[in-house]
């Protein structure tokens, strides 16, 4: 899948003296970049500009004009603060799970089952599986399977892991777990990727230079595997923090687990506060690019670990 | 050399791990059997009126939102691709400035979160007073596709070899011919695979849908508002077999590519 | 030995009935080696002979199906890689591509938490002359510069055996000359055990002061380089180490000092003490080196032996030398090395010749001649081309 390619980032190209210069170039450029300005760049400009939108002084409800209402910004973040730190804080733990879950798992099916293909190509199969399935049914499939009269939440009131009254769904265990299970496939695949490319030998290269099995994983394994930790840490970390399904109520969220997805699709869809949901979003948007740049940045040219 | 419980700990997780993965696939599979009322939560027995009567519930809304989902895809698909690949020869084969800000611009899109995504289109839709329809929604999920049709397919035009082009004028064709008969042919995999992956995309794609898809309907957005008051078990039928089909048509690519890979093989 | 000191000096190794089976074949049997401490040993043989297997299973990459591994006498069978005072320069090098030269050669003592690591790791890398480079990546150094650093990074845990897995394989043949030449001096300073796997012969016999030739899994013939050149003991030998012409016939004749084999008609004596076997049918052969082209048939000598008349079949000039193909009827074709003394050649394709060789430069094998192939195995296309025509005429 494309997954696996976006993960190579090193992927070999070919080498620049057999790239010609032709303005046919231009024509194969011309229609995708025109499309991806006209529906991706303009829509962030005129969020940006709704962001600064002022409620229009004789229009209905939800009628905006222009204007440079910065005031927004404060506004949303002080209405919204808690949700905001919330949706990091989700964010974060759900991809370090992710993380810590994919990682053996991506080392089996890369590296220990190379000796059989049939083994490998099983496994991803079964990684990519829940692609298949409707992400919003497999979400309420947990819901389900976690709502208090289920199998699960009864038998573990039964010997006393939870309290009696206790619930699973609309909690932050239940937002985050949904997370970390949407999206384990997004971490599992760029690190299979790159971790079927380790050279075995690097390894035992290592154990030949006195590194126990543990500092061989820890000094060789990792440092070699990073291209995979980064693809696949912003393919799980970037749209957790924007996703409002697992913390919808609907699903496996409740009042006090909502994130800023939930924040912005209610301005918009319910509230028509357009100008509010904007300005979230580009907090949302400009938050992401900016751990995400520091991110890369220093798993790229510092010393790794 | 290694202990015998230590050699099982990682396949042991491996299966457990997979195992769990597929415990909502199992889930929504089986309660498309359930002999439901208008919700599908207890389990009330089992039947297969729901696969033969998938259309029947709510005066087909299931299948009207299913069907616009396929007719999404297969439209925005169709473009996304066709402009996607359009990009990703370019980028691979000719010199032109402005080269790495292009490649960085491809990848904004996938770096961006779907609601800001989502939220931008609509605002845009909304200060143009566009209304949102069907076509909003295609326009959006084309938007969202082509990045990802750029990386699979520049993928597999980096790893052809430019002298099998070479050849080809050399043995007379035009750039047209050479195009259609060698780099087209060669490209199809990928080009097959990263249109794929974009219907799979927008198939499933609810976020950015939600933002601007006004009354139309499509599957996952059926799903999301019909969960307040109760999915019926015809959803789990329309759901469980796309998973049927998708699996049959990955394993079906899978089994193939390895029985090539074994006759490559064995002739080397 | 631990690994928590240098070792002093080498070590010995001794392969003591290693097996080692790998689903569907058989990759060693019954192997028995010992190699003395402070020597330089080649395992040499052709891809698949199980050589690089014997290598892994002493570096501890692998465990054997049966046999045991000694160390400097101690049993190191159940070690693991990391606990074995042993060191690997490998094949691909494996330069860790995320640190930097000089970390990759400190790693081993890191490992081993010895002290002064980096300065240590300059000084071996100042013993490879490459100290400036210690701060690069592995991969922006050149191959030679490369295999230097996976070199030093092996030598500077002064390992009580250092195994080279066919280490100059990438390098091209002048660089492969040169870093022969300093891989035997550095052997000869630091005074470690070198065991060498290599498939190029004329390596093997340039550095190692002991070879064992192995095929299929088993030692062929061990010795020193001149050794088994000279009294190669099976045709697998003959023929790997170097080329040789053979002939299989019955013995017909015994003296004290010399045997005489019949090949269809010709007579060839070979020394008494230069053959293995001395009755039977036997396989002799001598070194096309070794071999004199005649334009006329030369005068009886009971020191030579000579065949022929035969027909020059394809000349081929290689500079130092010239490349003759003759076919002797009944004998097969002989290759003949002749030293370009003069300018031109006086024997061109077509000639009848004769070819001569002194008797103390025979050789007798102990294959069964079954087994022996009647010509040389490794012909090339030039040779099989002037066959085809042969045939045609």
């Amino acid at each position: 899948m494309a997954f696996a390619a976006f993960s190579s980032s090193t992927a070999p190209a070919a080498a620049d003296t057999s790239r010609k210069k032709s303005p046919v170039a231009l024509l194969l450029l011309l229609p995708g970049i025109l499309y991806l300005v006209l529906f991706f760049l303009t829509p962030l400009i005129s969020l940006l500009l709704t962001s600064l939108k002022a409620p229009s002084e004789f229009g209905d409800f939800g009628e905006f004009s222009y204007a440079f209402r910065w005031e927004n910004y404060v506004d949303v973040v002080t209405a919204y603060w808690p949700h905001i730190m919330r949706s990091f804080g989700y964010a974060i733990t759900a991809t370090f799970f992710a993380l810590i879950i994919s990682y053996p798992l991506a080392y089996f099916i890369g590296v220990k089952a190379r000796r059989w293909p049939l083994l490998q190509s099983l496994a991803l199969v079964l990684i990519i599986a829940p692609f298949f399935i409707s992400f919003l049914l497999r979400t309420l499939a947990w819901k389900q399977l976690f709502s208090d009269e289920s199998f699960l939440v009864t038998s573990l009131k039964a010997i006393s892991v939870l309290a009696p009254d206790a619930h699973v769904t609309g909690t932050a265990f239940s937002v985050i777990f949904g997370l970390t299970y949407n999206f384990i496939p997004f971490m599992t695949l760029p690190l299979y990727t790159t971790l079927e490319r380790l050279d075995v030998r690097y390894l035992e290269a290592g154990s030949d230079l006195y590194a126990s099995q543990f500092h061989v994983f820890r000094k060789v394994t990792i440092p070699l595997s990073m291209p995979g930790i980064v693809a696949g840490t912003l393919l799980t970390f970037i749209p957790a923090a924007g996703d409002y399904i697992n913390a919808s109520r609907e699903f496996l969220g409740g009042t006090g687990t909502q994130m800023i997805g939930n924040v912005i699709e209610a301005n918009f869809l319910v509230l028509q506060n357009y100008p509010a949901g904007a300005a979230l979003s580009i907090i949302l948007m400009t938050a992401i690019l900016v751990i995400v740049s520091i991110y890369v940045k220093k798993s790229g040219t510092e010393e790794l670990l | 050399m290694k202990l015998s419980i230590g050699k099982w700990v990682l396949p042991v997780y491996t299966a457990l791990a997979l195992l769990i993965l597929m415990i909502p696939i199992g889930y929504t599979f089986v309660y498309s059997f359930n002999d439901s009322l208008k919700s599908n939560i207890t389990w009330r027995g089992f039947t297969f009126d729901k696969w033969l009567n998938v259309c029947n519930v709510q005066n087909g809304a299931v299948c009207e939102a299913f069907g616009n989902s396929i007719f999404i895809a297969v439209v925005s698909t169709i473009v996304a691709t066709t402009l996607g690949t359009m990009i990703a020869i370019a980028m691979v084969r000719y010199r032109f400035k402005f080269r790495s800000q292009l490649s960085l611009f491809l990848f904004l899109p996938m770096a961006t979160p779907e609601v800001v995504l989502g939220a931008g289109l609509a605002a845009q839709f909304l200060s143009v007073g566009v209304p949102k329809d069907m076509t909003t929604i295609i326009l959006a999920h084309t938007m969202f596709s082509i990045s990802f049709v750029v990386v699979a397919v520049k993928a597999r035009v980096a790893t052809l070899d430019p002298a099998l082009e070479e050849a080809g004028r050399d043995l007379y064709g035009s750039a047209l011919q050479v195009f259609m008969r060698i780099t087209f042919p060669l490209l199809l995999p990928g080009i097959l695979a990263a249109a794929l992956l974009s219907f799979a995309l927008s198939f499933d794609d609810f976020i950015i849908t939600n933002f601007n898809s006004g009354n139309v309907s499509t599957f996952p957005k059926y799903i999301w508002v019909s969960a307040a008051r109760g999915i019926p078990a015809e959803a789990n039928v329309v759901a469980s077999a796309v998973f049927i089909l998708a699996l049959v048509i990955v394993v079906t690519v899978q089994v193939s590519g390895a029985a090539r890979a074994k006759r490559l093989a064995k002739m080397n | 030995m631990g690994i928590d000191t240098f070792a002093e000096s080498g070590a010995d190794l001794e392969l003591v009935g290693i097996h080692k089976r790998f689903p569907g074949f058989t990759a060693i049997e019954d192997l028995n080696l010992t190699i003395p401490a402070g020597s330089f040993f080649a395992l040499l043989g052709p891809s698949g002979c199980g050589k690089t297997t014997t290598l892994r299973l002493v570096a501890g990459l692998e465990a054997p199906t049966a046999g045991r591994i000694l160390i400097g006498g101690k049993d190191v069978t159940d070690q693991k890689s990391f606990q074995r005072p042993v060191n690997t320069v490998f094949q691909s090098y494996a330069l860790f591509p995320h640190m930097t030269v000089l970390e990759n050669v400190a790693f081993g003592l890191r490992r081993r938490k010895m002290a002064d690591p980096l300065d240590k790791a300059h000084e071996v890398l100042s013993l490879v002359e490459l100290d400036h480079l210690a701060s690069r990546r592995p991969q922006q150094l050149s191959g030679g510069q490369q295999q230097r650093v996976a070199l030093a990074r092996a030598i500077v845990n002064r390992p009580a055996l250092l195994l080279l897995d066919e280490p100059l394989g990438a390098l091209d043949l002048k660089l492969r000359r040169q870093m022969q030449l300093e891989l035997k001096t550095i052997q000869e300073d630091v005074g470690l055990t070198f065991l060498h796997v290599t498939h190029d012969q004329e390596e093997a016999m340039t550095m190692a002061d002991t070879i064992a030739v192995m095929n299929k899994g088993r030692i062929e013939q061990m010795g020193a380089p001149q050794e088994l050149y000279e009294l190669p003991r099976t045709s697998f030998v003959a023929n790997f180490l170097g080329q040789s012409n053979l002939f299989t016939g019955p013995v017909v004749g015994t003296t004290s000092t010399s045997i005489s084999v019949d090949i269809s008609g010709q007579k060839i004596t070979v020394p008494i003490d230069r053959a293995h076997r001395t009755t039977g049918e036997i396989t002799v052969g001598v070194r096309p080196e070794k071999l004199t082209l005649h334009s006329t048939e030369p005068a009886h000598n009971p020191d030579v032996n000579v065949m022929g008349p035969g027909r020059v079949i394809d000349v081929s000039f290689s500079g130092v030398s010239t490349q003759y193909l003759v076919d002797v009827p009944g004998a097969g074709n002989l290759i003949v090395f002749a030293q370009n003394m003069t300018f031109g050649s006086d024997v061109r394709e077509d000639d009848k010749v004769w070819v001569s060789w002194t008797i103390g430069h025979g050789f007798g094998l102990d294959d069964e001649p079954a087994d022996a192939p009647r010509f040389s195995p490794d012909l090339d296309t030039r040779t099989i081309a002037a066959q085809h025509r042969l045939e045609g005429a």
